[in-house]
């Protein structure tokens, strides 16, 4: 079994109207092994930038407090947000700095950027990033969630649709993967605020 | 090999070990003490070879002890001894890992009770209750049936008195001594133990 899944994940993030959307599994598992179900791998790292991290779930969470320590040095250097382009820059570099003993964790960011328009990118674990309009996925079955996607998509969704499509897609392709699943959780984020809701699935 | 236990109840947790120490088909003791005191009111139960082990729980407890005579006797709430083991376990990964898994568990006058899974690459979770080793496999759905919300010591030990039955009911290595700590508003206490740790 590859050390990317080693603990299991699936996140996706999807973009609408004026609006993104970020869900993830809420699974920790050691192999085949369910060790708790309610693991966060998505994070907010400010009011309109959210970074999904799946993979080895120590790098997720040192990862994590390494980006918010870069975030925390940015906003009192430059006395303002990180905007996602940025951080997603920044993201890259600090996955390429380990490039010959790398993080074992590849992310996905989404955003809304200053003029309120969404913004998502997904990176491998080295950092060689991708820009999108449409969604970016990243997981232990990712090609059950391109699948999903790809099929539910359709660009200029409202929030509610947004919400509907990125629960569907990622309960139906967690469904199908051992290593994922055990409930989930989606984050929409429009210009004004965040929703988070909790998803019922299947416990298995 | 070694099993280690642990579940949180209203008030504190309860933490039980295994009690043997062996190396491929030999046992050197039966009444070795796998659950480390790390300050006054919380304990780590560790699993993996005995050299990381005691090396481990040494570093972890001893830091922890000098930041409190750093800075005029502050403790650590369980939460920051986690994370700190959590960064040791996550920094050492990619130098010279320790090969501990480990359950920390501890009472704070806010939050009571809480119980820290970690794994030896530095995967840190808060759970309500766990287990390392194989011992995971065996006790993971006793846990999901009998482990409710507020429950009482007594309830929690039952818990555990269960899984500890059903290692010596189904695992295929003998481990006949658990010994088994508590952390409650009183500091680290043994309940009980198979064999007597002090007994050289």
């Amino acid at each position: 079994m590859s050390i990317l899944e080693y603990n299991g994940a699936a996140i996706i993030a999807m973009a609408g109207d004026g609006c993104v959307g970020i869900a993830s599994d809420r699974r920790l598992g050691v192999q085949l092994h369910t060790v708790a179900t309610d693991f966060t791998k998505v994070f907010r790292m400010s009011p309109k930038l959210y970074v999904g991290l799946g993979g080895l779930a120590t790098d997720v969470q040192t990862l994590h407090q390494l980006l918010e320590f870069r975030m925390g040095l940015y906003k009192l250097k430059e006395e303002r947000e990180m905007s996602p382009q940025v951080f997603s820059h920044l993201l890259s570099h600090l996955l390429y700095e380990k490039r010959f003993g790398p993080y074992f964790c590849e992310p996905v960011v989404a955003g809304l950027d200053e003029k309120g328009e969404p913004f998502l990118s997904g990176m491998d674990l080295i950092g060689a990033p991708v820009t999108t309009k449409d969604f970016v996925v990243t997981g232990t079955c990712t090609g059950n969630m391109y699948g999903m996607c790809e099929t539910l998509y359709k660009p200029d969704m409202n929030p509610e649709e947004l919400f509907e499509t990125l629960a569907q897609a990622l309960l139906s392709s967690v469904d199908r993967d051992a290593m994922s699943g055990w409930g989930g959780v989606v984050h929409i984020i429009t210009a004004d605020s965040v929703t988070t809701r909790e998803l019922k699935g299947r416990m298995d | 090999m070694d099993t280690v236990i642990g579940v949180c109840y209203e008030g504190g947790v309860i933490i039980a070990a295994d009690q043997s120490n062996g190396r491929s088909i030999l046992t050197y003791q039966t009444n070795l003490d796998k659950i480390a005191r790390l300050s006054s009111h919380s304990m780590m139960g560790v699993s993996g070879p005995n050299c990381d082990l005691v090396n481990f729980t040494e570093y972890i407890s001893k830091n922890i002890n000098l930041y409190e005579l750093s800075n005029d006797g502050t403790k650590l709430s369980t939460k920051a001894q986690a994370n700190f083991a959590r960064g040791e376990l996550a920094a050492a990964l990619r130098k010279g890992p320790f090969q501990v898994n480990v359950l920390l568990g501890g009472y704070d006058e806010k939050t009571k009770g809480s119980l820290y899974h970690l794994d030896y690459m530095g995967t840190m979770h808060k759970v309500k209750h766990g287990a390392q080793g194989y011992a995971q496999h065996f006790v993971s759905s006793i846990f999901d049936k009998d482990c409710m919300p507020n429950m009482t010591e007594e309830d929690a030990l039952n818990v555990v008195q269960k899984c500890i039955k059903e290692i010596h009911t189904r695992f295929l290595i003998s481990q006949p001594n658990f010994i088994i700590k508590k952390v409650d508003k009183n500091g680290v206490e043994v309940i009980s133990f198979g064999g007597d740790p002090a007994d050289t």
